[in-house]
């Protein structure tokens, strides 16, 4: 376990309590009058808490795991097509009005994930290839955007229309432990595959002719990258909804402190993103907002964007100053 | 021990070459643009499958990939570096064939060969063209390959660092690898190598000591230029 891991594990225990006393009602822990306080903490905040680690530390893995993979520090991943067809899936969903039963939606959502891999590796086929693949990542997630736009357009209702447009946003308020168990052995099971891929991808880091020539295969790579990013990721979609920027900037606030092998990334990626999502899930509840509360995935990419911008333009600037590298 | 080639061919880049590689020799595999010097390598380092190659008898398709890549180094022609690693994390992904953490010892050792010891901390993209050349060939030899095949190793170094990299494998050769390197630079080829292989339109056009390949007569039919050697053999210089 290196030093990285251990500073962000140790935030993790330390911002944990603190984020389950946080909310719309602050619970004193040595003055448990407030009324339902076990209530509170056990079925509405500890899920909830669990959930944001749950599904953080998947798209921080995942977001290190795709920049390694496409050797590209601008990937996401969303990129794959797999979150896309996941949402497609809980729309679909919310659009037949399944989901008023509590599983229907994320399963739904996890059947579009593992429709949304199978189909990747059926495109792509076994030449391993990494422009092959992307593209058809890329035609997957837009062939899912557009569905959901025509699921959208043709909602039955504009309570189901609401429905769907609120739940694409993004969040983990009102969810339960059943979440929390659909979430949490997608993370573990992704980031385990994620960190089996650790091999080949630094090897990748020297292209694919030398990657192949050090021995990996290729085609294997690419086979735990297409489950490990679709277990974290479909199941971080089927219960929270579209969150984006989690898997970009994170592994961009992790790299400098690791050797920026992609091996060393993933761990200390899942660890940051899980304090980020808890973090930020924290601040959307105490945050006052007219009889609401901000949505997780908008307050993200509120602060993802103009972060994403900065990124690009110090890439830009590097270019010619250090070589291009962020 | 050997690593060969048995007629390979390739659609419009190979025609039926064969080749032997012998250990502790620097071949110098030359020859125009297009001639296929590097679709040969590449099958050398099984990354093209062009015929039958084998390493020490056996088929290279049936050696596992991971014995294969513990056998030969590869260099490829651009060498990519996608990360702003450091120059010791560069040359430690050499050991990616082998298990474990050992070879801290081999790292040192290719580090030491490539005289990278001041620059081991630094960054790849902070690195002269000269020292990246190093970096990049330390990271082959961390791997501790018994074949070195390397695809224009001297491409954008200037005269004193290709000298100094051509002698770099020299004393890979020196030391029992078996090392092939496509090159361009034919008075590299005279003075260095140990043996060259000229290629042309995708079959083998000469092969022998650097005297007897580069024979001016040779160089005309295939480079179509008509060219002659200065000097003493050792210390040759072509003129155009």
């Amino acid at each position: 376990m290196t030093r990285l891991n251990l500073t962000l594990l140790a935030l993790i225990m330390l911002a944990a309590p603190l984020s389950l006393l946080a909310g719309q009602v602050w619970i004193d822990p040595f003055d448990p009058a407030v009324p339902n306080a076990s209530t509170i903490l056990f079925e509405l905040r500890l899920p909830r808490a669990v959930l944001a680690l749950a599904v953080g530390s998947g798209l921080g893995a995942a977001g290190a795991a795709m920049q390694g993979y496409l050797r590209n520090p601008l990937a996401d991943p969303g990129l794959f097509g797999i979150a896309p067809c996941a949402a497609l899936g809980a729309v679909l969903s919310l659009w037949t009005g399944y989901a008023a039963s509590a599983w229907t939606l994320p399963l739904f959502a996890l059947a579009g994930a593992a429709i949304g891999m199978l189909l990747l590796s059926l495109i792509a086929g076994r030449s391993g290839g990494v422009a092959t693949f992307t593209l058809a990542g890329m035609m997957l997630a837009s062939l899912a955007g557009a569905l959901m736009s025509l699921a959208i357009s043709l909602a039955p209702s504009p309570f189901a229309l609401s429905e769907i447009v609120t739940w694409l946003m993004g969040a983990i308020a009102d969810r339960s432990w059943n979440e929390a168990w659909i979430a949490v052995p997608g993370a573990l099971l992704g980031v385990a595959a994620l960190r089996l891929a650790g091999r080949g991808l630094d090897a990748l880091l020297l292209g694919d002719a030398v990657a192949r020539s050090l021995g990996i295969n290729l085609g294997r790579l690419q086979a735990l990258l297409v489950i490990g990013v679709g277990l974290t990721v479909g199941s971080g979609v089927a219960v929270a909804g579209i969150i984006g920027f989690v898997g970009l900037v994170v592994p961009h606030l992790v790299r400098p402190l690791t050797d920026r092998r992609p091996s060393s990334l993933i761990v200390p990626s899942a660890l940051a993103g899980a304090l980020l999502l808890l973090v930020a899930d924290c601040l959307c509840r105490v945050l006052p907002l007219a009889g609401s509360e901000l949505r997780l995935g908008i307050a993200l990419s509120l602060i993802g964007a103009p972060f994403f911008l900065a990124l690009l333009l110090r890439m830009r600037r590097g270019t010619s100053a250090d070589g291009g590298w962020a | 021990m050997t690593l060969s080639a048995h007629a390979l061919e390739l659609p419009g880049r190979l025609d039926g070459i064969s080749l032997t590689l012998r250990p502790g020799e620097l071949t110098a595999i030359v020859g125009p643009n297009g001639a296929g010097k590097s679709s040969l390598l590449a099958c050398l380092a099984g990354l093209l499958d062009g015929g039958e190659v084998r390493l020490d008898g056996i088929a290279l398709d049936d050696v596992h990939p991971h014995d294969r890549a513990q056998a030969i180094g590869f260099l490829p022609q651009t060498p990519e570096v996608a990360w702003d690693v450091t120059v010791e994390t560069l040359v430690a992904l050499g050991r990616l064939p082998w298990p474990g953490a050992l070879g801290s010892e081999a790292i040192e050792a290719a580090i030491a060969a490539m005289d990278l010891e001041h620059l081991r901390a630094r960054r790849v993209s902070r690195l002269s063209g000269g020292e990246r050349a190093r970096a990049l060939l330390a990271r082959v030899l961390a791997g501790e390959p018994r074949w070195l095949l390397a695809d224009e190793p001297l491409a954008n170094l200037d005269l004193a660092h290709a000298a100094a990299l051509m002698g770099k494998l020299r004393g890979q050769a020196k030391e029992g690898r078996g090392v092939a390197v496509v090159l361009h630079d034919l008075a590299a080829a005279m003075n260095h190598a140990d043996r060259v292989v000229v290629l042309a339109n995708g079959v083998v056009a000469a092969d022998g000591t650097p005297a007897e390949a580069l024979t001016p007569d040779l160089i005309g039919a295939v480079w179509n230029v008509s060219a002659r050697w200065l000097g003493e053999p050792g210390a040759k210089a072509l003129s155009i």
